[in-house]
């Protein structure tokens, strides 16, 4: 065959395989760096030998054993010079990884793992984000800097420093057992969640990168889902698909932010919305759902509304009932008083955020001022509306938001 | 691996029957390590008002009184322990009695080859 064609072959199974084929060899090998090494060593020896021996039946199985060979062999030379005898002996000692051993369940077992570690809570959440992208992922260090606006060599050495905590203080490359699971299973959900909302919620940055943040973060979700079908996973992602299916219709062709209730509904994404509300389904049936699906129920009910005016505002405060009861925070209290307003009426809502800000909560966070301001206006009470807006607006950083509530300000005149 | 767990509490905080308490728990899992092969070595420490601190500058020694930095939670105590991985080392930690108060930090030991041994000290 000739070698422009099975590069583009090893390209397209490094896309397809390369997170799959590292998570394997960290476990083989016990260390990061080591398994990168090795998987570079695989795919390179991968171009010279399927172009004259063809590309083997499971490509990422013989990835796997020419990569952990090539780091046995390049140690078993070394040890005559350093001292790597224990590392070798244990690996050694492990079984070689036979056909049994890399069958599917094993690869998605050490995805799994993988994941874990990479979200383990005793790294920094900025270095649990930029080791998933980048280990999980399979993003360069350039993709996750550009990505958050940060400069390549300040994410390299974040990365560096995870792997290094990682082997110093001996974080484990284990699925957690049950009982930590859910802990462990939420810092991996607010990972994913982060990397989403970076990408949904940015302000500044060419755009287009932060959408592959969210595609990026919606990619994840379905790969722990697939790995580990529990309601929050569930949950998260079907409130990641339907936030997603907004996409086009929450900003105008100016950039500007475009609320639920002024969006063109036909510009939502239908399939993702078909595919979110299964999930949402699957998980409201399920014990053990949570914050995720409730989230994700209540976003349901907004894109099954043909028109804001349909919403059914009812369900949704019962919704939020329920999601104060699990999690009980002022800025769901804010939430569901705009539904509260929606149900009964703004004087219903403008009792309940006075009453947030009474309590002295919320006294710095713009959308509360705005809130507090949309019910004064949708009141007539002009005067106090526009205090509400200005006050928001202090406050607000996002540009988006700022044009939004700057252009509030002018049309209350 | 061995993990050096250290316990910060704001020593104030303690009653005598919480301190009387706290010993007692601990002791307790200090056992429970040892049946498990987990336990080097544990103690409490002294108030912070115990301690001294000494620095060597220009070959002169320094002795001052107090703690390396005064702070409003204090080293009050530790574990040496040698477990599998963090995650054993954190589920420990979590049940040491001052991590309910204040905070154990868990830090993991450079293990040196050829430093002497307590069994050696003993020969």
């Amino acid at each position: 065959m000739p070698t422009q064609d099975i590069r583009t072959i090893v390209d397209a199974i490094y896309r397809a395989e390369s997170s799959r084929v590292l998570a394997t060899l960290v476990r083989l090998l016990g260390d990061f760096d080591r398994a990168e090494e090795a998987m570079h060593e695989a795919f390179a020896a991968a171009v010279e030998q399927w172009a004259t021996a063809g590309v083997p039946e499971n490509p990422r199985a013989w990835l796997v054993s020419t990569g952990r060979f090539k780091t046995i062999d390049a140690l078993r030379r070394q040890t005559r010079f350093a001292e790597s005898m224990p590392d070798l002996a244990r690996w050694q000692s492990t079984e070689p990884p036979d056909d049994l051993e890399l069958d599917e369940p094993r690869f998605c077992d050490d995805q799994l793992r993988l994941i874990f570690t990479c979200c383990h809570p005793a790294l920094a959440p900025a270095t649990q984000v930029a080791l998933t992208l980048r280990e999980v992922c399979g993003l360069t260090t350039e993709e996750v800097a550009r990505a958050f606006l940060t400069a390549p060599a300040t994410i390299a050495q974040r990365i560096v420093r995870g792997k290094a905590k990682i082997r110093d203080a001996r974080i484990p490359y284990e699925v957690p057992s049950l009982a930590d699971l859910p802990e462990r299973l939420s810092s991996v959900l607010a990972v994913i969640y982060l990397v989403f909302n970076e990408g949904y919620s940015a302000s500044s940055g060419p755009a287009i990168n932060r959408t592959d943040l969210s595609s990026e973060a919606i990619r994840l979700g379905r790969m722990l889902f697939e790995l580990c079908p529990d309601p929050e996973v569930a949950g998260l992602l079907a409130l990641m698909l339907l936030h997603d299916s907004r996409r086009l219709a929450r900003v105008s062709p100016g950039g500007d932010l475009i609320l639920l209730d002024e969006q063109n509904r036909g510009l939502w994404n239908r399939e993702q919305i078909a595919e979110g509300r299964a999930l949402v389904n699957r998980a409201l049936s399920t014990l053990g759902f949570g914050v995720h699906a409730i989230q994700a129920a209540i976003a349901a009910l907004h894109a099954e509304a043909p028109a804001a005016a349909e919403t059914d505002w009812r369900q949704i405060v019962a919704l939020y009932d329920v999601l104060l009861q699990l999690t009980p925070s002022p800025v769901v209290e804010l939430n569901r008083a705009v539904a509260v307003a929606m149900r009964d009426g703004p004087e219903s809502g403008l009792q309940l955020v006075d009453a947030i800000l009474d309590r002295g909560d919320l006294a710095e966070y713009h959308l509360a001022h705005a809130a507090r301001a949309d019910f004064c206006r949708r009141l007539g009470k002009i005067a106090e509306a526009r205090s509400g807006y200005t006050r928001a607006l202090a406050l607000a950083e996002q540009e988006p938001e700022r044009r939004f509530l700057q252009r509030r300000l002018r049309e209350l005149g | 691996m061995k993990y050096l767990l250290l316990i910060y509490t704001d020593e104030a905080s303690w009653t005598p029957a919480a301190r009387e308490q706290c010993v007692a728990d601990s002791t307790q899992l200090c056992h429970e390590l040892h049946t498990r092969g987990q336990y080097l070595d544990a103690s409490p420490l002294h108030p912070a008002a115990a301690a001294t601190s000494v620095r060597v500058r220009g070959g002169k020694k320094l002795i001052t009184d107090g703690p390396f930095v005064e702070t409003t939670e204090q080293l009050g105590g530790y574990f040496l322990i040698d477990v599998a991985n963090l995650d054993e080392a954190i589920q420990i930690a979590a049940r040491i009695p001052g991590a309910a108060k204040g905070t154990v930090e868990v830090r993991p030991l450079i293990e040196l080859p050829g430093l002497p041994t307590t069994t050696d000290a003993a020969l």
